[in-house]
């Protein structure tokens, strides 16, 4: 009897360490989002006078209304732009590749996903100055049509794998069916495996758009006028305009957190699985 | 007879061949184009002194390499990047574990954490570079005003050659645990609840379960868990670049932001390429040995 009592006092007294330990780290994971937020609220001298942590005099929204009224739309439509066109065509060509991928008994379709898969730990870097290269040969330096291509190629490797993996998940009853009644392969991918990719198709929307949205390094590399450039690099050109401004910097980084933020609280479940899709598989 | 189903069945594995190459022909297109072709043109490269933007540009052979094997800057960022990989495999897996398991173990009362800690994971890495270069500035910082409150005074971290690094995997780790805790609560609703009752029948404690039963279990997933780590940490430039471009001196310095500095802001693309191409070469090997490696002490996993 006095062993059980004993464990379950040390138990609670675990849990009661637990909880604390995480609720440190609850501080940790926040506090430089009330910092950001709090003081994005804050004028310039504002910010500087009174302490980081002290609640500003009025919702001051001056910031807000200089980052906004400045091409904060401009970057926001070309990131936009950007991210549907290269999802929109990842996503077809990774379903068509992998459907034989899935599907086809051919000696070449092992090699070519061994082949495509490996490209996933290649670091971009070493494409960077090629493409650069390609990009002003082509005249397409300093648009944004030159981040299509890259960002298309990278998201290759990852979608292949999630979606020849989810379509060899798919029963063939249906395709042995359709192949009885006469139906070719083009259109029993069109009309079958197709539709039932969406699960995984959507999972890889969010995976990939989020990189894509994110995505920094061929973005500053590949365009240079404030005109193409796309939402991470507003920081990166507000802060030229304002260095010491701090509460506007913040501001436009609250700004280009907010989407991310609004899809969190609308469709969490959705996008904590899509995020992390690439590592649950693997 | 038999030789017609035989011409038939050769027929139709011809146009099987031929739709599935229709098929793979776009992917394997944008690879070959912005991949393969990139990665042998960068070793191209790497034997030419060029400046990136002129026509001409003159072919030296190895100098670039020999350059690259004597190079101290190199091998300063080569380390900074392996520190950074061990670092982030030591902190980011644990946490993300203890993250994991504390909401696994408490079921649906402390949901509230899981949302909260997963927040830092929603900004990008330019975003969080560009908010810790002011949170942890040295005037009126987060740290510094921590510090303040209980008696001390400022505190220069990015400023500091010897801090600065561990700011700034402490800025990564913050990123990236929320991520291998969600990667390890998917891996918790593997195991299944049966196996857990029957610990509880035989007698097992909390602690005697996860010790003994989950992290046996979770063996194959934490071995992903660190190869995912590795490739991550060894990549890295967003956050870098971006908080602390490398300094101050190389003291943060990456292997790609200092290919990056190289090629993009003095314009040695001859040497750039060099880099990135030995950058390259090493994440390959390093990869390809862990992989073994792992797979070989975990063969029973």
């Amino acid at each position: 009897m006095d062993s059980i009592k004993v464990s379950k006092i040390k138990s609670i007294l675990l849990w009661t360490l637990a909880v604390i330990l995480g609720l440190f780290y609850l501080l940790v994971s926040l506090l430089p989002f009330v910092f950001m937020i709090m003081n994005s609220f804050k004028e310039q001298f504002e910010m500087l006078v009174k302490g980081i942590f002290e609640l500003p005099d009025h919702l001051y929204l001056g910031n807000y209304e200089a980052v906004l009224q400045g091409n904060f739309f401009r970057y926001f439509g070309n990131s936009l732009f950007v991210l549907v066109v290269s999802l929109a065509l990842l996503l077809f060509i990774t379903a068509c590749a992998s459907y034989p991928l899935a599907r086809f008994k051919l000696k070449i379709c092992s090699p070519l996903y061994a082949l495509i898969v490996a490209c996933m730990s290649i670091p971009i870097h070493i494409t960077l100055i090629p493409v650069f290269k390609m990009m002003m040969k082509m005249n397409l330096y300093d648009s944004i049509w030159a981040l299509i291509g890259p960002y298309v190629a990278f998201g290759i490797p990852i979608s292949v794998f999630i979606l020849t993996s989810f379509m060899q998940s798919i029963s063939r009853e249906i395709e042995d069916a359709a192949q009885i009644d006469g139906c070719g392969r083009i259109r029993m991918f069109f009309r079958i495996i197709l539709p039932l990719s969406k699960p995984g198709l959507s999972t890889l929307a969010i995976y990939n758009g989020v990189h894509m949205w994110n995505e920094f390094s061929f973005a500053y590399t590949l365009t240079q006028s404030v005109g193409n450039r796309t939402l991470p690099l507003a920081v990166w050109d507000f802060k030229g305009q304002y260095s010491m401004n701090t509460p506007m910097i913040l501001a436009v980084l609250t700004l280009t957190a907010l989407p991310m933020i609004i899809m969190f609280i609308f469709a969490q479940d959705a996008l904590v699985k899509g995020m992390t899709a690439g590592a649950v598989k693997g | 007879m038999k030789k017609k189903t035989k011409a038939l069945a050769s027929l139709r594995k011809r146009e099987m061949l031929l739709t599935g190459m229709l098929f793979l022909a776009p992917v394997l297109i944008f690879l070959a184009v912005f991949v393969i072709y990139p990665i042998i043109e960068s070793f191209h490269i790497s034997f030419f002194k060029w400046n990136g933007i002129s026509a001409g540009r003159e072919f030296i052979g190895w100098k670039n390499w020999k350059t690259l094997f004597m190079d101290g800057n190199f091998r300063r960022a080569a380390g900074n990047n392996l520190i950074i990989m061990a670092l982030s495999i030591l902190i980011q897996i644990p946490l993300g574990l203890a993250m994991a398991t504390f909401l696994e173990f408490g079921k649906k009362k402390f949901k509230v954490f899981k949302v909260v800690w997963f927040i830092p994971h929603l900004m990008s890495s330019v975003a969080i570079g560009f908010l810790f270069s002011y949170a942890l500035a040295t005037n009126g910082g987060i740290i510094s005003t921590i510090s303040k409150w209980f008696g001390g005074g400022n505190v220069d971290l990015l400023g500091s050659s010897t801090l600065a690094l561990y700011a700034v995997i402490g800025v990564i780790c913050w990123q990236f645990s929320p991520f291998y805790m969600v990667y390890f609560l998917a891996a918790y609703t593997n195991i299944s609840e049966e196996i857990y009752e029957a610990a509880r029948i035989d007698g097992a404690t909390k602690g005697k379960y996860f010790w003994h039963i989950v992290l046996p279990l979770l063996k194959p997933s934490l071995k992903s868990a660190a190869i995912l780590s590795m490739v991550g940490a060894l990549k890295y430039f967003d956050l870098i670049y971006v908080m602390t471009g490398g300094g101050p001196g190389s003291s943060t310095e990456l292997m790609a932001t200092y290919m990056y500095t190289l090629s993009f802001s003095n314009f040695n693309m001859g040497y750039g390429s060099c880099v990135a191409s030995g950058m390259f070469l090493i994440i390959t090997l390093m990869s390809l040995f862990t992989m073994k490696v792992l797979n070989r002490i975990g063969g029973d996993a």
